[in-house]
């Protein structure tokens, strides 16, 4: 789960590390008010989970508060890689002396956490990283011991130049430990760390990842949550416990599995067809989410036929085959449907599809190619 | 031989009350494993289908052999299970559960390796060494015994690749899913070298996914290390960047865990990508030939 720059940042104010005061409206008129409250020389910033909002104008800076409330305005009309800008987050406009990186995340290699700092902040992290990888420094950090100060401190002297902006970055350092070990995130960026106008360092950004796999544990976190994060289908299906994903096509697909479901797109794609979806019903045996699974595939109006991939291990074929016949009674499925079934239970899981009139296959393949043929 | 498990493996079931842990168990029993004994707190004292129920990994272990423990508690207790049979002293620990918490899962990790345990997952479907033992969901009809080996990040779709070995008739030494978590027990490497060192393994399929770069490190292995063919699959090839396809490790992000990466390392390290799971046998068959 991700959450926006301004709901990171309190994050960040909560656990003690240094952010502007911030003020979020939905209304260009609010946006007046709150720059004359900062000041009057603002920066209104669009709120979206997705990056790059700089290049598609989504950051402007507005010196009163007439002109916060038209950039404002201009903002809320924006649309940002497909998502439309709500929220707008004024901040005083800072005088920034110099910017640099931090952010903390897990290193799957290495099996650590990772402390990733620069000098160059405020760029493309990615970009720099392939470009110039010597000017980023990695620094592994043990999620039992925590933040080793003696073996810290020589590479943010090195980076932040001074013993004093060092130290103030060491205690970030130790406050994003404790925010990442805390809530369960998977990453925490500040970009750009910045030396603003009192000459000391402060997050004038934030990107905040929590593991999914970890929010039954943090009410607090999942308040948070941005509606728009998810399509509504896929807010549907998470509520459900299925993995979906929309994607363009017109072939709906429900697998169960992840790597199976997504080799089973892989082979859409490799006999012409499109898949209209990714979904993984899941490794337990629940007949009611096939029910959802089927209503949210048959709920988009582009796909034209359904593959239905199912190679039971814990998930059970009957199951399934209930599941799929509870569903053809709740809901009325006009497209056509490609079922192969094989695995766990199989026998019982045709028996019960065969009787009701299915065509059961059990090569992938010939599957395939029979949904594309027909979509 | 097989690598981790065969005919002698004595397995304890934690979690062995659950609607899986039970349905599971008695399908291995079913598929010839040996389980000793299995543990669901407060339930201790009780039996299913005639095997022993303790409330603790620690207390079964005074009365049997174990050498193996496979996990099916739900992903709140997932950490603490694994942690209780390190702390036993299991050797080999598989854990089933999905949707285990990722950044607890990283310390387990360190923890099981301190203790000299081998761990396989979580989020993982087990492993099999076909007419020796079971460990985990694996629909064991679909194996045969035989010589090729299978790991993979997958569990479905390791079936899929299992499937099509057994209808070709290229039976298995042993079929592992390793799991699609980030922080998964064992990964490529330390399996590949396994089946590289045993005698009864002629060649080995690696199952990849999108997301990370252990199937980059994989290949590298292979290349500098492996002298058994192996041949590969990797899933994802159309999943939109950055969105995460199900597993926790499956993302493309900033760049890494691109199929395209994942398709030239293996093939830079002369290890055949198939584009569909069934054309497998023909690209091990031809290497082994």
């Amino acid at each position: 789960m991700n959450v926006q720059e301004y709901q990171g940042k309190e994050l960040f104010k909560s656990y003690g590390i240094p952010v502007q005061d911030q003020i979020v409206v939905t209304r260009a008129a609010d946006a007046r008010e709150a720059a004359e409250k900062l000041g009057g020389f603002v920066v209104v910033k669009a709120q979206v989970l997705v990056g790059g909002r700089g290049k598609a104008g989504g950051v402007k800076l507005a010196k009163t508060p007439e002109e916060a409330e038209q950039r404002a305005s201009d903002i809320l009309k924006l649309t940002i890689k497909g998502i439309p800008v709500e929220k707008v987050l004024i901040v005083p406009a800072a005088e920034i002396r110099k910017e640099y990186y931090l952010s903390l995340t897990m290193d799957r290699t290495s099996k650590s956490l990772i402390l990733i700092v620069s000098a160059e902040g405020g760029v493309d992290i990615e970009e720099l990283a392939v470009n110039e990888p010597e000017k980023i420094k990695r620094i592994p950090i043990s999620i039992d011991t925590g933040v080793d100060t003696a073996t810290i401190m020589p590479h943010l002297k090195e980076v932040f130049g001074t013993d004093e902006l060092a130290a103030e970055a060491l205690d970030t350092v130790q406050k994003l430990f404790k925010l990442y070990t805390e809530k369960d995130c998977s990453l925490l960026e500040i970009n750009p760390y910045a030396i603003v106008d009192d000459g000391h360092l402060m997050a004038l950004d934030s990107k905040v990842n929590f593991d999914d796999n970890a929010l039954f544990k943090h009410d607090d976190i999942q308040k948070m949550k941005n509606p728009e994060e998810d399509s509504a289908d896929e807010a549907v299906a998470k509520e459900a416990g299925l993995s979906f994903v929309s994607m363009d096509g017109d072939i709906g697909c429900m697998v169960n599995g992840a790597g199976l479901a997504m080799a089973t797109m892989d082979i859409i794609k490799l006999y012409g067809g499109e898949p209209a979806n990714f979904l993984d019903v899941g490794g337990s045996s629940n007949p009611d989410k096939v029910v959802t699974a089927m209503q949210i595939i048959t709920g988009n109006p582009k796909v034209k036929s359904i593959l239905i991939n199912i190679f039971g291990g814990i998930t059970r074929c009957d199951d399934i085959a209930n599941g799929l016949l509870t569903a053809m009674k709740r809901i009325d499925i006009q497209v056509p449907m490609v079922v192969r079934l094989i695995g766990t239970n199989e026998v019982e899981g045709r028996k019960i599809l065969t009787d009701a009139g299915f065509e059961v296959a059990s090569g992938l393949s010939e599957a395939v190619e029979k949904v594309v043929k027909i979509a | 031989m097989s690598i981790l498990i065969d005919e002698n493996t004595h397995v304890l079931v934690q979690g062995i009350t659950g609607r899986d842990g039970s349905f599971h168990t008695r399908q291995m029993v079913a598929d010839g494993t040996k389980i000793v004994a299995g543990v669901t707190p407060k339930k201790g004292g009780q039996d299913l289908d005639g095997i022993p129920i303790y409330n603790s990994v620690a207390e079964s272990m005074q009365k049997h052999k174990v050498d193996a423990t496979v996990i099916f508690v739900p992903p709140p207790f997932a950490n603490a299970a694994v942690r209780e049979a390190a702390d036993a002293g299991v050797p080999l620990i598989v854990c089933i559960t999905e949707h285990v918490p990722v950044n607890e899962m990283l310390s387990t990790y360190h923890y099981v390796k301190s203790k000299g345990s081998r761990m396989i997952g979580p989020n993982c479907p087990g492993l099999i060494s076909p007419g020796k033992s079971k460990i985990g969901i694996m629909p064991a009809r679909i194996t045969r015994p035989g010589s090729i080996g299978v790991i993979s990040r997958s569990g479905t779709l390791t079936y899929e690749v299992v499937y099509a070995l057994s209808e070709e008739g290229m039976g298995q030494s042993t079929c592992i899913g390793i799991g699609g978590d980030p922080i998964v027990g064992s990964g490529y490497i330390d399996l590949l070298e396994l089946f590289e060192n045993d005698p009864e393994t002629s060649a080995v399929v690696v199952i990849g996914e999108i997301g990370g770069e252990d199937e980059e490190a994989a290949a590298d292995y292979i290349k500098n290390s492996m002298t058994k063919p192996v041949a590969a699959f990797i899933s994802g090839r159309t999943a939109p960047p950055g969105r995460r396809m199900g597993h926790a490790g499956a993302i493309i992000s900033g760049g890494k865990g691109t199929p395209e990466a994942k398709v030239k390392a293996f093939q830079d390290a002369g290890v055949p990508v198939a584009d569909k799971p069934d054309e497998i046998p023909a690209l091990l068959r031809a290497r082994l030939s």
